[in-house]
């Protein structure tokens, strides 16, 4: 790594000590906004509270989508740019990105059990939506079985390229199969199909997630870059140890090793 | 194109000769045929309806088992170097080389199916059926693995990642080949609408493979 390459992340670094106590305060406004909202709305004629539920539901699936596209972005920017602040946004938003998926399979099935009667059902968009999962839990594994971060980030980014295939899936696979899931009401031809009472309060959740997300995506970037550091200081520790021992004493200490 | 010819000809003879490829994998399916009676029990009309996805899952699992082979060898030798280093597009390279694979490992599972598909009581129309899916289908499945092949080969233990990477990519073949050959054999639907997907999902195999793979070659191994 060259000190060029150094430069940008430390103005990464310096940029976003600024930003993130305004990130995570504009957050936590908005999910208390979104929240209050929320508990606000009405009653479904047909769900009663269990609605409510919605408000946590979409907005995790939505970013469980995101996240992956935010990757793919990135993965974009690790092959085709070598950008030095590509991988690193890829490898921390994957975690992150299993969270939401997780959390929105978990309310899903929650929700599912008073609406639908079960907890799971092998419909199209649970099924798609589980895959996401599963390929999130790869992609993590592959990033921690190659050792070297750059050479882990080219193989994540073919993978994550890929795995984007998937998105359009999901996206349209209540559309393409009859199934249980109900379709797209908020982002479809014609308009939000959802009432006012529901859809403010959704899309306030939405962006106070949005907020949660950038805040913890920035925030594992940073901390992600501070480990490189760590490893390639020790790395260059490692090797100012074994090409100086030759020339250390008898008694193994090296010289000029303070 | 001669070269190309040539790998092809090299990865087959070398399939047959030291004989894990082709054989092991029909060895394969057909234990995971014989198993399935065991374990759902030995209900002939049960393992009637069950036919196509046990025949689909025994494929879909042996030529995963097959496809560490797909660079394995050729990356401890050492000639995988030199595919990489010679003037020969790598992409193209890498199509040959699953060409080469489906052909040995792929082919031989196609034809296993009649034999397979008479021990679970299936009659001519459904196992030809199912055999014409898994013509169209295990193709995509060899390129769809080749990427995971290719991220493996670079890394130490691959193994196991590969089946984890590589099966969620390869769900929708399976989708598509069981509800193909469920519709030719039970019907309503017709069976030319998820044929027609399966044969799509092979093609667009065919260029997202090669490409994923040479690009995940070429940056594993330098």
């Amino acid at each position: 790594m060259s000190l060029i390459d150094l430069a940008n992340p430390t103005r990464f670094l310096a940029l976003t000590a600024r930003l993130l106590p305004w990130l995570a305060l504009v957050t936590v406004v908005l999910l208390a906004a979104g929240l209050y909202l929320s508990a606000l709305a009405p009653d479904d004629y047909q769900q009663g509270a269990t609605v409510k539920i919605m408000f946590i539901h979409v907005p995790n699936a939505w970013l469980s989508m995101f996240v992956w596209g935010i990757m793919s972005i990135a993965s974009l920017g690790t092959l085709v740019w070598r950008h030095p602040l590509a991988d690193v946004a890829a490898k921390a938003a994957a975690p992150i990105g299993a969270s939401f998926t997780f959390l929105a399979l978990l309310t899903g099935s929650l929700w599912g059990r008073p609406m639908w009667g079960t907890y799971w059902e092998w419909d199209a968009r649970l099924t798609s939506v589980l895959i996401l999962f599963l390929m999130y839990l790869g992609l993590m594994a592959l990033w921690r079985s190659v050792e070297d971060p750059t050479r882990a980030a080219r193989a994540a980014a073919v993978l994550t390229l890929v795995g984007a295939i998937n998105l359009p899936i999901i996206k349209f696979s209540v559309d393409w199969w009859n199934t249980l899931h109900q379709p797209a009401s908020v982002m479809r031809m014609g308009g939000p199909a959802l009432d006012k009472s529901f859809l403010i309060p959704l899309l306030v959740m939405a962006i106070g997630f949005s907020f949660l997300f950038i805040t913890l995506h920035v925030a594992a970037m940073r901390n992600e870059i501070l480990r490189r550091r760590v490893r390639s200081l020790q790395m260059l520790q490692a090797r100012a140890y074994t090409t100086s021992a030759p020339a250390g004493d008898a008694t193994g200490r090296v010289v000029g090793a303070a | 194109m001669t070269a190309l010819g040539a790998l092809i000809r090299r990865d087959i003879r070398i399939a047959l000769r030291i004989g894990g490829g082709a054989l092991i994998g029909v060895l394969f399916f057909l234990t995971v045929v014989v198993l399935m009676p065991f374990a759902v029990g030995p209900d002939l009309a049960l393992l009637t309806r069950l036919g196509p996805a046990i025949l689909w899952l025994g494929a879909l699992l042996s030529s995963l088992l097959t496809l560490d082979r797909l660079f394995t060898a050729d990356h401890e030798d050492g000639s995988l170097d030199l595919i990489v280093m010679s003037r020969t597009p790598l992409e193209l390279a890498c199509a040959a080389k699953a060409l080469a694979h489906w052909l040995a490992a792929g082919l031989p599972l196609v034809i296993a199916t009649p034999v397979l598909g008479l021990l679970l009581n299936l009659d001519a129309t459904a196992t030809g059926a199912v055999a014409l899916t898994l013509l169209a289908g295990t193709p995509a499945l060899t390129f769809i693995g080749m990427i995971g092949a290719a991220l493996a080969v670079t890394m130490h233990r691959g193994g196991l990642l590969l089946a984890v990477l590589v099966l969620p990519l390869s769900i929708p073949v399976l989708i598509f080949g069981v509800a193909a050959s469920q519709a030719a054999i039970v019907g309503p639907l017709p069976f030319g609408a998820p044929f027609s997907i399966l044969c799509a999902l092979s093609l667009v195999s065919f260029v997202i493979g090669p490409f994923a793979a040479a690009t995940s070659l070429r940056n594993g191994l330098d």
